[in-house]
């Protein structure tokens, strides 16, 4: 195959939409449309690789797929479906995968109209000037009410109501008409072939047989197999060994010209070689400005994860090892606590990137496992002017030689019905919230935007918005910046002794109240001991919260005779089962959910 | 006690009768008396399911429910049946259970020359109060009267059964039962404390649970007071006046000791099996009809779970446990120091404080 030397017939674009508003299933249709799969071949959510997120709907790895579509004006036109990461952990990705487009299809369910990814996707969207085809899906169902989504695209994009498409992608009703729009709406790419190469890297992956597989988006200029590159950020050179396209299945093409996205392989053994959002120019030849936007992708959120029993330290090892294989936005280091004995302290891009990982170790592993409370990342200001990022309360400097502390802000987009607005607000105030934005899409819809430090979203936000809003409201966040707090080290001890795996970093002034909180929620799940247990939240020496659970005065059965011997048995051995998940510290016996229950202290 | 007769089975048959129901009981037992000689030809079955695995034994235990319910020929009948299809040693302890309201004098004869050798009286309290509050059908005087006709009809093994831990009963009110108990030298006094199980009506309504530490006194002086009178204290819940009134066939289920249990709801115990009866007389007695025996489960036992059993069996009684069973040193090191057990002789005891968390230390020896 060549490459395509009429730009003014490619088409770059992405399906922007809130989780489950059908973009997997709009994707598909798309694809069979343009005969690029089959009606037969096609399984639902073709695009979507893995099977847990299948299981989940939710799609990770962004896959792409060039698709031919004859338009009504008879000419062939070149589709560049660009998939991106269905959750805001990955915003950054998203905007990644943003940027290689010229357009974006939004779709908005029809029962639910606009939600929170929908806000935080299309933020992304116009932050990289794409345009926005809006397509309400899902008109075939009965509760579908298309004309106020409508309304609330009107008022959110303020574009006309003749621009926004109804389609139902299960169906296939008016999936032509969108494939249209895609022609005449977005524009070609533009951009010079004569130009020195420069290719954005927008998504990348491990394969066992290929090496390193890179997604790239040519900008400027040709890419070919044999030319060498550089890569600006790493700086490092490489020989293209092969180049092509997915449609969907991988095809070789001679090259890759200006406009065109696909693939290329030039023999990168590791995924941590390569970073998305760098740029790709010709070694011998390179272009003197690299692609704007670049960032290096940091873990924000943290947290111990720990084998619920110690023969499976190796394994866990092993199994982090292989996932990062594929996914070098995650990082692990051993690490070694009183409590919990030896495991990884663990970096996350955010809470379900987290989620996603645990549960790939549990799952397709078989591991048991333990996980400390989640933490953000801080940066620690010394009074020698050092700057320290602490991704564990244990690395905090001692409180003297501290200047300050800065804490990760977000940007929270939440669509709600208006009648809950009251209390969500309240939850945004308690949660250290600042408002931003305050929008009604409609007299029954309002958005709410909010800065929040991420410390306080790790906990318990999305679970108490949802209770409070009976599941209505919806939330998605982008990361904004780094500001001052005061942060305090809030400390658990037990008859004394501190438990490391039980610290958290609290704002000062929530410190009494969480404290507090955390000492009951530990009273209720350590097991009275044949001595009295003390609790105590501290903060430095100064103790703060305190309860105990009294000891055991008295444990027997008055009888025991045949009859009773096999239920006593049968108690024992549940007994110590659960015994063996409990973690010792000296002589106390802490129960595995004493660990995730500081997640829930409100 | 010689040790090659400490080994040999021993046999119990259940008796699931009583005249009325106790509210706190949850014993299998009904009322329908009418029953009685259905239940009898269903041992006589069961007997001889057994009668070829089962030869010898050194204990027969008769309870229920109320064993002295059944008449006297009925008594007779199945005595002598037993007698005929198993062998007991001439030593054997022969235990009945009797309420002190369906003693007579012509009863206690007729045990006699049965040759049961033991009886175990439910007096449960030595006040009138209690007694009423347990619903039962005698009264203290009762069970003074009937105590001496056991005496005076020869028996020199007596068991009182006592109960404590009632509501409305006083520390010092336990004591008085205690003593009035001890007065009679009984050779072996049982002391449960009133639990309630589910399912009885006592769980219902009219029992409100002890704080521990009342139970944890109550407990300690019981121990203490009968201690103090001579006895010892050789199971959580049982005394003998002396080592040789241990009750040899209650000491078998602590022991692993082989035993076979006929009737409805009975349990038995040979190398590493187990297995129980229905609890139902009605679905006893189909069974048996059918030829199959009348068993709900069974379970083998592996050599793990003997272990624990004897782990936590061993902790229930004064001859505690062998110390080189054990490896969790550290454990066992914690709870010397805590006196809760001691070594003896080779062997880890409990204490009588330890007899409190007999359910707690085998789980903390346990590794
Ligand atoms: N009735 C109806 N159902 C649809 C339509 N489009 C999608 N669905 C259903 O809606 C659900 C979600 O669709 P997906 O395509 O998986 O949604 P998604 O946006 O890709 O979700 P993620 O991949 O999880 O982000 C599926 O059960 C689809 O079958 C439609 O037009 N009509
Ligand atoms: S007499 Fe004994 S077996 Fe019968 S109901 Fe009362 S306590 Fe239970």
């Amino acid at each position: 195959m060549e490459p395509i030397n009429d730009q003014t017939i490619i088409r770059n674009f992405s399906i922007i939409a809130h989780i489950d508003h059908g973009k997997s299933t709009l994707a598909d249709r798309l694809l069979e449309l343009t005969g690029a799969v089959s009606a037969r071949e096609m399984t639902p959510q073709y695009l979507d690789k893995m099977d847990l997120e299948r299981e989940r709907g939710i799609t990770i790895k962004a896959q792409t797929v060039s698709l031919a579509y004859q338009a009504l004006d008879g000419k062939t036109y070149r589709l560049n479906l660009i998939d991106t990461p269905g959750h805001m952990d990955f915003s950054y990705e998203v905007s990644r995968s943003l940027a290689a487009c010229e357009g974006a299809l939004l779709v908005v369910d029809a029962t639910q109209g606009i939600e929170a990814q929908t806000l935080a996707n299309l933020d992304l969207a116009l932050e990289n000037k794409l345009k926005i085809i809006p397509v309400i899906n899902k008109i075939d169902l009965p509760q579908a009410d298309p004309q106020r989504v409508k309304e609330e695209i009107e008022l959110l994009l303020g574009v006309d109501s003749a621009e926004i498409m109804e389609v139902s992608a299960k169906s296939g009703t008016n999936v032509h008409i969108v494939l249209e729009a895609i022609v005449k709406r977005i524009p070609a790419p533009s951009g010079k072939k004569d130009n020195p190469l420069s290719a954005l890297i927008f998504d990348s992956w491990y394969d066992t047989y290929q090496g390193v597989i890179v997604l790239i988006r040519v900008f400027e200029g040709k890419i070919f197999p044999g030319m060498r590159i550089k890569l600006f950020a790493s700086n490092n050179e490489y020989e293209v060994n092969r180049v092509g396209i997915f449609s969907p299945a991988a095809k070789d093409t001679e090259g890759l010209s200006t406009g065109e996205v696909g693939f290329i392989i030039a023999g990168i053994k590791n995924l941590r070689d390569i970073q998305v959002g760098d740029t790709i120019t010709d070694a011998c030849q390179p272009t003197i400005k690299p692609f704007p936007g670049f960032q290096e992708l940091k873990p924000m959120v943290f947290c111990g994860v720990y084998p619920s029993f110690p023969e499976q330290y190796n394994p866990l090892r092993e199994a982090l090892e292989k996932l990062r294989l594929n996914d070098s936005s995650f990082t692990f280091e051993p690490e070694n606590s009183v409590a919990l004995g030896f495991g990884f302290h663990c970096g996350f891009l955010g809470l379900l990137h987290k989620e996603i990982i645990q549960e790939r170790l549990e799952r397709e592993f078989n591991l048991d496992l333990v996980s400390t409370a989640p933490n953000v990342v801080y940066t620690v200001t010394t009074l020698k002017g050092d700057i320290v990022k602490i991704e564990s309360p244990d690395q905090l400097p001692p409180p003297q030689e501290i200047a300050h502390i800065a804490e990760p802000y977000i940007l929270a987009s939440i669509p709600t019905p208006v009648k809950y607005l009251g209390e969500i607000l309240k939850l945004c105030e308690e949660k250290r919230g600042m408002q931003r934005d305050l929008k009604y899409l409609s007299p029954e819809k309002v958005v709410l935007k909010y800065e929040i430090p991420l410390n306080e979203v790790v906990w318990d936000f999305n679970d108490r918005l949802k209770s409070l809003s009976r599941g209505y409201a919806s939330f998605d966040y982008e990361f904004l910046d780094f500001r001052n707090s005061s942060m305090v080290k809030l400390d658990l001890l037990l008859n004394g002794s501190k438990i490391d795996a039980l610290s958290l970093l609290v704002p000062k002034e929530k410190a009494y109240y969480i404290g507090k909180g955390l000492v009951e929620k530990i009273r209720k799940i350590i097991p009275r001991h044949l001595f009295e247990v003390v609790i105590q939240a501290a903060i430095g020496s100064k103790v703060i919260a305190r309860d105990s659970i009294p000891p055991l005065r008295k444990n027997v059965t008055a009888k025991c005779y045949g009859g009773d011997i096999t239920r006593k048995r049968k108690l024992l051995e549940k007994q110590k089962e659960g015994k063996k998940r409990m973690k010792q510290v000296g002589k106390i016996s802490i129960p595995q959910e004493a660990f995730l229950s500081i997640l829930k202290v409100s | 006690m010689k040790n090659s007769d400490q080994s040999l089975p021993g046999l119990y048959i259940h008796v699931p009768f009583c005249k009325s129901k106790c509210p706190y009981c949850d014993f299998y037992s009904i009322t329908s008396l009418s029953l009685i000689p259905a239940w009898l030809s269903g041992i006589k079955k069961e007997v001889l399911i057994y009668k070829d695995r089962f030869g010898y034994f050194d204990s027969l235990y008769l309870g229920g429910g109320t064993p002295t319910i059944i008449s006297e020929p009925d008594l007779i009948h199945l005595v002598d049946y037993l007698f005929t299809h198993f062998y007991f040693s001439p030593d054997s302890e022969i235990s009945i259970e009797a309420n002190p309201d369906d003693i007579t004098q012509e009863k206690l004869k007729l045990l006699r020359n049965l040759g049961i050798n033991r009886i175990s009286l439910g007096a449960q309290s030595f006040n009138d109060y209690d007694l009423l509050y347990l619903s039962r059908r005698h009264t203290v005087l009762q069970t003074r009267r009937v105590i001496e006709m056991i005496r005076s009809a020869g028996f020199t093994n007596l068991g009182i059964d006592l109960m404590y831990g009632l509501n409305g009963q006083t520390e010092t009110d336990w004591c008085k039962t205690l003593e009035s108990a001890v007065d009679y030298k009984p050779e072996h006094i049982s002391c449960y404390q009133l639990t309630i199980k589910k399912g009885t009506p006592f769980k219902q309504k009219k029992f409100k649970p002890l704080n521990e530490s009342k139970e944890r006194s109550l407990f300690m002086s019981t121990s203490a007071l009968l201690e103090q009178a001579g006895y010892l204290h050789y199971e959580v819940s049982n005394f003998a006046r002396e080592e040789k009134y241990i009750c040899r066939h209650n000491a078998k289920y602590w022991n692993h000791t082989p035993y076979l249990g006929l009737g409805p709801s009975a349990h038995s115990f040979s190398p590493n099996q187990r297995w129980w009866n229905v609890k139902s007389l009605n679905k006893y007695c189909e069974l048996l009809q059918k030829n199959r025996p009348p068993r709900a489960g069974t379970e083998s036992l592996t050599e793990e779970q003997l272990q624990l059993e004897y782990l936590c069996l061993g902790l229930r009684t004064s001859a505690g446990i062998d110390r080189r069973f054990l490896n969790n040193l550290s454990a066992l090191k914690e709870l010397t120091d805590a006196k809760l057990v001691s070594i003896k002789g080779g062997r880890v005891v409990p204490t009588r404080e330890g007899f409190l968390f007999a359910d707690s230390i085998p789980l903390l020896l346990s590794e």
